[in-house]
């Protein structure tokens, strides 16, 4: 953090005059570590460094992004900013005045109990090789991964009013995927923590199951190479964590999103079916759903103290048994709307705008464990693993698709099916939400890359939540 | 960063390389304005200047890759450059050999720049947004402004140079008349014409005329369609995933797995080929070889050939071909239906203008699931009479380009991506609309 600090120090010297302004600095430390078929993937190493300002001056705001961190390269940057600063004050949708100042000072770091250097690049390495082997015990397993990485974000905002938040993210992911064939049915597993992403360090790999999940992984990828489709009609749904953070993620997630709402995203990630009247009385879902803000979950991938515009980072409910109460919007978007919000204006790295996001997005676990769950259910299916998602602009009619499906029969847990698909409306979807499962079955997972905005971003988002159980949803499997 | 600048910072690198060792490096980077329109009005604006040089140092069959920010400055870049040699120096004694290390052993060089700076006719990115506030008055707009410099560079210690730069805008933007209503539009190219934009908002203003029409409500079911070229772009971009690479085919993971054992085909008149030579993305690879000018992939129907990266290449034995194993420059062969004749041929259905957020609903049988978006008319006698609400399809591409693929028409539209999630994009896609017997709506 140190070296971000001089940096600082020549922001704040070469800032213009204006009304207000931020400088981001960003250094971002990645590595990658695969194995593929037994053989060792080129490792990369990635080392990032770069300053995101912002410059609200005349009624307009603007913004300059450089890697240049030298006095003439941050003096071009603040200049650029100033330029577009003026031509928001002209032509600009909103007075540049409500852009929020944050005199913030705060501290945070992701918690990690056994730091990515711990383990010798030898030992990640052995690691690997041995969690792939592992995955190719079957001539029908034609590819095999298996993953390591890290990510450390190193950021400090500074303002013009004094605000300063220094915040350190740590990730540690691991992941392994099976690919099984024969004829022309090619199946796929994932699991050791592909779809499970968190802040932390190699702790992550025992929280995630990686040392031992190669063999069911590969085994299911077998399996389900022979099992029939999944069955097309109406049947209860029961999704399981893996897939709940897509549903959470596609239809909660994005229609709350306050700048969709507003319209900023229509030409690219799309509008909304919410719209602003909705909030305080709109019943999004079933008495049983409860949807939470919460950058505090320790670990959880987007767990923070403040946002990118400086905003300090607080748990708010926005759903409260099924009715809508608050959208996903930065103290910008709620200036420009009259909302309430939350602190979620984030950027995906040094040279991007922050803009709405989702954060931690998490659903509140409900009384059941998931054998009752199950023992609820006369005629269904149990999908687990998201591997196909689309739905529409306004974030209504979707259609996901899982790697792995399960019938039930009068409560009890059935054989495998294959290609499980469902779809629905988000809009009726929650409201047949009729169980869903206890403390002990929630699980804290997230996305890594959810891509929106122009310029595009991916920004790693988290979502915590237990198996759940829907009624009467339309589903379906493979062929043409 | 200019190419001189490039050159000169690799070959420092490279003079001070030990012994046996080989340094491959190459550069991205960018000088661009983005302004965020909504309400044809600025929501965000600003610019970013950004460098990122990747370097894989090589010894024997060891390689250890690692990239960094440069910052423009001579002697700053070194010191971050050499930091990053001294990491990966330090990590190549630990890792295995590399049994699919390959890369150009030739030295190669090549020079390319696209409408360089400077140039007639140049512009500037407030300038633009200027005259476009003023052409759209009264249009509830919303879009991307991305313009600027995109320069690339690859250089070895073996002595290779190479240098591909542009200098171009992509305005990608659409018009909402209510609620979901809106008709898309794109603009790109390295000359900023103002009555190229008069025209486009032009026809923008006609399609928003019948979007105000009551919109039409159909049922689930197959429908006769004609698809617009930037809709068959989206089947494409979708395609892209996976579909055409060499390490996908012989994993069995290609969603065209039928068509490549020739167990399924589609249409004949369905050629499609990956024209390197023809698009706006670099020549060279990362590795140091040169693309060839063409790739056919499908060709009258049957599949043909993969797209090859260097990794690939080695490990099944085949010739390079491509930087990556995702198209990135795709084109296919037009059909015999005039556009203008489009709406007469297909006589009552949807014509589709644009899809959204396709995937696959089952790989094995190239099953794609998608929205329609964007203006969707529902045409009767060959007339467009109303809008459609947004449908969701679920059908396979071994029908809607196989048979029931009805014909392609004789133009075709250069699409090029407005992406740029890492960095401003320089894919495209050269592409005729196409008619088919039906489409199945799942919802």
């Amino acid at each position: 953090m140190e070296h971000l600090s001089a940096i600082a120090d020549r922001c704040r010297r070469s800032a213009p005059a204006g009304d207000y302004w931020s400088a981001r600095l960003e250094s971002e430390d990645t590595d990658e570590l695969a194995v593929r078929q037994r053989v060792t993937e080129p490792s990369v190493l990635g080392s990032s460094l770069g300053v995101f300002l912002t410059l609200v001056r005349g009624g307009g705001i603007g913004y300059g992004a450089t890697s240049d961190l030298s006095a003439a390269g941050l003096a071009a940057a603040w200049e650029r900013a100033a330029g577009w600063a003026e031509l928001h004050a002209r032509l600009g949708l909103f007075d540049g005045g409500l852009y929020p100042r944050s005199s913030l000072r705060a501290e945070y770091a992701s918690p990690v109990a056994e730091p990515w250097e711990s383990l010798s690049l030898v030992a990640k390495l052995d690691l690997l090789r041995e969690a792939c082997a592992a995955l190719e015990f079957d001539d029908r397993i034609v590819d095999s991964t298996a993953w390591l990485g890290r990510r450390r974000v190193q950021q400090l905002l500074i303002t013009s009013d004094g605000g300063e938040i220094r915040q350190v993210f740590d990730q540690v992911s691991s992941g392994l995927v099976a690919v099984a064939n024969a004829g022309s049915q090619t199946q796929s597993r994932h699991g050791g923590g592909a779809d499970w992403g968190g802040q932390g360090g190699h702790e992550r790999l025992a929280r995630v199951g990686f040392r031992a999940d190669a063999q069911r992984v590969a085994e299911e990828a077998i399996a389900l190479l022979a099992a029939p489709e999944c069955p097309v009609g109406v049947r209860d749904l029961i999704l399981m964590p893996s897939q709940m953070v897509l549903q959470i993620h596609e239809s909660i997630g994005h229609p709350l999103e306050l700048d969709r709402i507003l319209g900023d995203e229509r030409n690219y990630a799309g509008t909304s079916f919410v719209t602003r009247d909705m909030f305080g009385s709109y019943r999004y879902g079933s008495e049983l759903l409860n949807v939470t803000f919460d950058p505090g979950v320790p670990g959880e991938l987007a767990s923070a103290v403040a946002d990118d515009e400086g905003t300090l980072a607080e748990r708010q409910v926005l759903i409260r048994a099924g009715i809508l109460e608050r959208p996903l919007g930065s103290r910008l978007s709620q200036a420009r709307s009259g909302l309430p919000g939350v602190a979620n204006a984030r950027a995906c790295a040094w040279d991007r705008p922050p803009i709405d996001r989702m954060a931690n997005l998490n659903l509140e676990p409900g009384q059941d464990s998931l054998a009752s769950l199950i023992g609820q259910v006369e005629r269904g299916v149990l999908m687990d693993t998201n591997r196909s998602w689309s739905i529409d602009d306004s974030r209504n009619k979707f259609q996901f698709g899982c790697e792995l499906g399960r019938l039930i029969e009068d409560g009890e847990l059935g054989g495998l099916v294959r290609n499980p698909g469902y779809r629905g409306i988000s809009a009726s979807f929650w409201r047949s939400l009729a169980g869903v499962g206890a403390a002990a079955s929630q699980e804290v997972r997230g996305v890594y890359t959810c891509g929106k905005g122009e310029p595009n971003q991916a920004v790693p988002v988290g979502h915590a939540s237990p198996p759940a159980l829907f009624r009467d949803v339309e589903v379906f499997g493979g062929g043409e | 960063m200019k190419d001189a600048a490039f050159f000169e910072l690799t070959d420092r690198l490279t003079q001070a390389l030990r012994g046996e060792e080989v340094l491959l490096c190459n550069l991205d980077g960018e000088d661009s304005d983005f302004v965020r329109l909504n309400g044809n009005r600025v929501r965000q604006a600003g610019g970013l200047r950004a460098w990122g040089l990747s370097l894989d140092l090589i010894e024997g069959r060891r390689q250890a890759q690692a990239s960094c920010d440069l910052s423009g400055d001579l002697d700053e870049d070194l010191a971050r450059a050499r930091s990053l040699m001294a990491r990966l120096r330090e990590r190549l004694p630990h890792v295995p050999e590399d049994p699919y290390l390959h890369y150009a052993t030739e030295p190669s060089a090549s020079h390319q720049v696209q409408n360089g700076s400077g140039a007639a006719g140049d512009w500037d990115g407030a300038g633009a947004i200027a005259d476009l506030h003023r052409a759209a008055e009264g249009l509830d707009l919303v879009g991307i402004w991305a313009s600027g410099e995109l320069s690339a560079g690859f250089a070895s210690s073996l002595g290779h140079r190479h240098w591909h730069a542009s200098r171009s805008f992509n305005l990608d933007f659409s018009c909402y008349r209510e609620g979901d209503k809106a008709v898309k539009a794109n603009l790109s190219g390295f000359v900023w014409d103002p009555q190229a934009l008069a025209a486009k908002l032009a026809g923008v203003r006609r399609d928003l005329e019948i979007l105000a029409r009551p919109a039409r409500v159909i049922p689930p079911g197959r429908y006769r369609a004609s698809l617009a070229p930037a809709a068959v772009a989206e089947l494409f971009d979708l395609l892209a995933w996976g579909g055409f690479g060499l390490k996908d085919h012989q994993t069995a993971q290609t969603p065209l797995l039928r068509l490549a054992r020739g167990e399924r085909h589609l249409d004949p008149r369905v050629t499609l080929r990956e024209e390197h030579a023809r698009g706006l993305a670099t020549r060279f690879t990362g590795e140091g070889f040169v693309k060839p000018e063409a790739v056919t992939l499908i060709a009258a129907g049957r599949y043909q050939d993969c797209l090859v990266d260097s990794r690939s290449a080695k490990e099944y034995g085949q010739a390079v071909n491509a930087a990556g194993e995702s198209p990135e420059s795709l084109a296919l062969d037009p059909g015999d239906i005039p556009s203008a004749e489009m709406l007469r041929r297909l006589d009552t259905g949807l014509a589709i203008g644009n899809l959204w957020y396709l995937n696959y609903a089952d790989r094995n049988d190239c099953r794609i699931t998608g929205m329609t978006r964007f203006a969707t008319f529902w045409v009767e006698n060959g007339e467009a009479v109303a809008p459609v609400t947004a449908m969701r399809f679920d059908d396979s591409l071994y029908h809607l380009l196989g048979d029931r693929l009805e014909g392609l028409t004789w133009e075709r539209e250069l699409l090029v991506s407005p992406e740029t999630y890492e960095g401003r994009s320089s894919a495209s896609a050269l592409l005729p609309g196409i008619l088919v017997s039906g489409i199945d709506l799942a919802l």
